[in-house]
C-alpha cells in the first residue's frame, strides 16, 4: 500500500502558493505542475531561461527553441519572460524562488541531498542540480519511500555522491510527508493503513513526532 | 562600423589548433550549427582546428553539431553540465574510450564563470557544489555564517553564437529560449563570432531590445535559413 508517483506529485502540489515561484526537477517533479488546486497559480522557473511556461503544445505545434531544462517542448504562459542563463541562475542562488522541488536516490535526516549520481561508472551529468539546492526559500523532495529492491531512501548519512548539503527541508514519499527539522526527521503525516512501527522500519533513521500525525489523505488522480 | 562578413568559411577562419571555443545553445536551442559545420568542413580540408576545447552546456546530440566536432576528433576537452541528450553516443564513446577530457561543471556555476570571465572578475564564491565532489581541492570560505566554494572565471579564443538579429554593429537580439548562454559567452570571448537569422542597418533594431550589445561582437554572418539542432536530430540527420 503506497501513493503513486502521480499522487506524490500531487501532495506537494497542495503546498504550493498562488503566485508561487517554483522550479520543477526534470522527470518525475515536472509531474506536480499537473495538481495545482484550483483557483491557484504558480510560475514556474525553468534554468534555460524562461519565467511562466506553461503545458506541452499538441505534436507538430513545437518551436525547438521554446524548450524546459528536459529538452521538452513548453508553451507560454502571459506575463512570461525570457532571460540569459546568468540571470536565470541567479534567480535560483539569489534565493528568488519559492520553491524547488527535486527526485532523490537518498535524503540524509541532515538535509544532505544525492540526486545526481550513482558512483563513477559511466558519464557524469549534473546540470543544474547543485545550484537548485541552495537558494530556493524551500527545497522539497518528491520520492519513494524506499528503493525497487526495498531499501530505506531517506537514511542517516548519504551513500552515494552528494548534490548539496544540509539543503533539503522537506519530503513527500509515497508513506509519508517529512520535515527536516535540526538535522532530524520529523514525521507530518502518513499513510493512515501505515503503523508507526511499519513506517519506521521503512526508515534509515529515526522518525521524530511532534504533535499530531496527520493522515495522508490523497485522491485517485 | 561594419562588422559583417559575407561567408561561414571567413567567419571561423581564426579558430586556431588548440583554441577554446565557446558554443552557445542549451541542447538544439541557441546551437550555431551552420559555424559549427563551417569549423568542420575546414577541418576536414584542412586538418586545423584540432585539439579544441569547447564549452557549451551539453556535449552534442546525435551526429551533428558539437557531435560531429567530437566525431570528427576535432575535440580534446569538454567543459559542460549536462553531457547526455537524446543519443549522446559521440561524446559517451570517446569518453569511456579515454580520448576525451570532460570538466563537469554545475550548470549556474558554468554561466557565472563565464560571465565572470566576460566581466574581469577573476574568481567568485558560490553556494553551489559546496560539500560536494565537484568542489573538492577548491577554496572554501564563510561568508555569514555560510560556506561558500570559490570558483575561476572561464575565458574564450572564440564563441560561436547564434542569433535572430543583428545589426551591422553587432547588436544582437535572440529567438525565445534559444538565448540561454549566448549572451554570457559573447562577453567572455576574445573573438564573437555571430551568426543571425536576419542582418539590418543599424538602428533598426530598438535600443531598448537589443540583448548583445555590440561591443561584444567581432563580426557577424548571415545565415537566413539556419537550421535548428533539435528539429535536425527528430529528421535524423547527421553531418558525415
Amino acid at each position: 500500500m503506497k501513493l503513486t508517483n502521480a499522487q506524490i506529485a500531487w501532495r506537494a502540489a497542495q503546498d504550493i502558493e498562488d503566485g508561487a515561484y517554483v522550479n520543477l526537477g526534470i522527470g518525475f517533479p515536472e509531474m506536480v505542475a499537473q495538481f495545482q488546486p484550483s483557483g491557484r497559480a504558480a510560475i514556474f522557473h525553468t534554468e534555460n531561461g524562461i519565467l511562466n511556461f506553461g503545458e506541452a503544445p499538441a505534436a507538430g505545434e513545437e518551436d525547438w527553441d521554446l524548450i524546459n531544462a528536459g529538452k521538452k517542448a513548453v508553451t507560454l504562459k502571459p506575463g512570461a519572460a525570457f532571460f540569459h542563463h546568468a540571470d536565470s541562475f541567479a534567480m535560483v542562488r539569489g534565493g528568488h524562488l519559492d520553491v524547488a522541488i527535486l527526485g532523490a536516490y537518498e535524503v540524509a535526516e541532515t538535509g544532505d541531498l544525492a540526486n545526481w549520481s550513482t558512483g563513477p561508472k559511466g558519464v557524469p551529468a549534473v546540470g543544474g542540480a547543485m545550484d537548485l539546492v541552495h537558494g530556493a526559500k524551500r527545497v522539497a523532495v518528491i520520492t519513494d519511500h524506499v528503493t525497487k529492491d526495498g531499501k530505506p531512501k531517506l537514511v542517516k548519512r548519504c551513500s552515494l555522491p552528494l548534490t548539496g548539503v544540509g539543503c533539503v527541508t522537506r519530503v513527500y514519499t509515497s508513506l509519508a510527508v517529512i520535515d527536516i527539522v535540526n538535522s532530524q526527521f520529523v514525521l507530518r503525516e502518513k499513510l493512515s493503513a501505515l503503523s508507526f512501527d511499519e513506517l519506521q522500519q521503512r526508515t534509515g533513521a529515526e522518525l521524530l513526532v511532534e504533535g499530531d500525525i496527520g493522515n495522508l489523505n490523497v485522491p485517485e488522480v | 562600423m561594419d562588422k559583417t562578413i559575407a561567408d561561414l568559411a571567413e567567419a571561423v577562419a581564426g579558430v586556431e589548433d588548440g583554441a577554446t571555443v565557446m558554443i552557445g545553445g542549451f541542447g538544439g536551442a541557441g546551437a550555431p550549427i551552420e559555424l559549427i559545420h563551417a569549423l568542420i568542413d575546414r577541418f576536414r580540408a584542412t586538418g586545423s582546428p584540432g585539439r579544441l576545447t569547447v564549452i557549451n552546456n551539453n556535449a552534442g546530440n546525435g551526429r551533428i553539431g558539437i557531435a560531429a566536432m567530437i566525431d570528427e576528433g576535432m575535440v580534446a576537452k569538454m567543459v559542460c553540465s549536462f553531457p547526455r541528450s537524446s543519443d549522446p553516443r559521440a561524446f559517451t564513446e570517446k569518453y569511456l574510450a579515454g580520448e576525451i577530457e570532460l570538466e563537469l561543471v554545475p550548470q549556474g556555476t558554468l554561466a557565472e564563470r563565464i560571465r565572470a570571465g566576460g566581466a574581469g572578475i577573476p574568481a567568485f564564491f558560490t553556494p553551489t557544489g559546496y560539500g560536494t565532489e565537484l568542489a573538492a581541492g577548491k577554496p572554501i570560505a564563510e561568508f555569514e555564517g555560510r560556506s561558500y566554494v570559490q570558483e575561476r572565471w572561464l575565458k574564450a579564443d572564440v564563441a560561436l553564437i547564434k542569433a535572430e538579429m543583428a545589426d551591422h554593429h553587432g547588436n544582437l537580439t535572440y529567438h525565445k529560449a534559444a538565448r540561454n548562454f549566448s549572451p554570457l559567452m559573447a562577453m567572455a570571448a576574445r573573438t564573437t563570432v555571430v551568426q543571425a537569422r536576419e542582418l539590418v542597418e543599424a538602428g533598426t533594431i530598438d535600443p531598448e531590445r537589443v540583448v548583445t550589445p555590440g561591443i561584444f561582437v567581432d563580426c557577424v554572418v548571415k545565415v537566413s535559413e539556419a537550421a535548428q539542432e533539435e528539429a535536425l536530430i527528430r529528421q535524423g540527420v547527421e553531418y558525415a
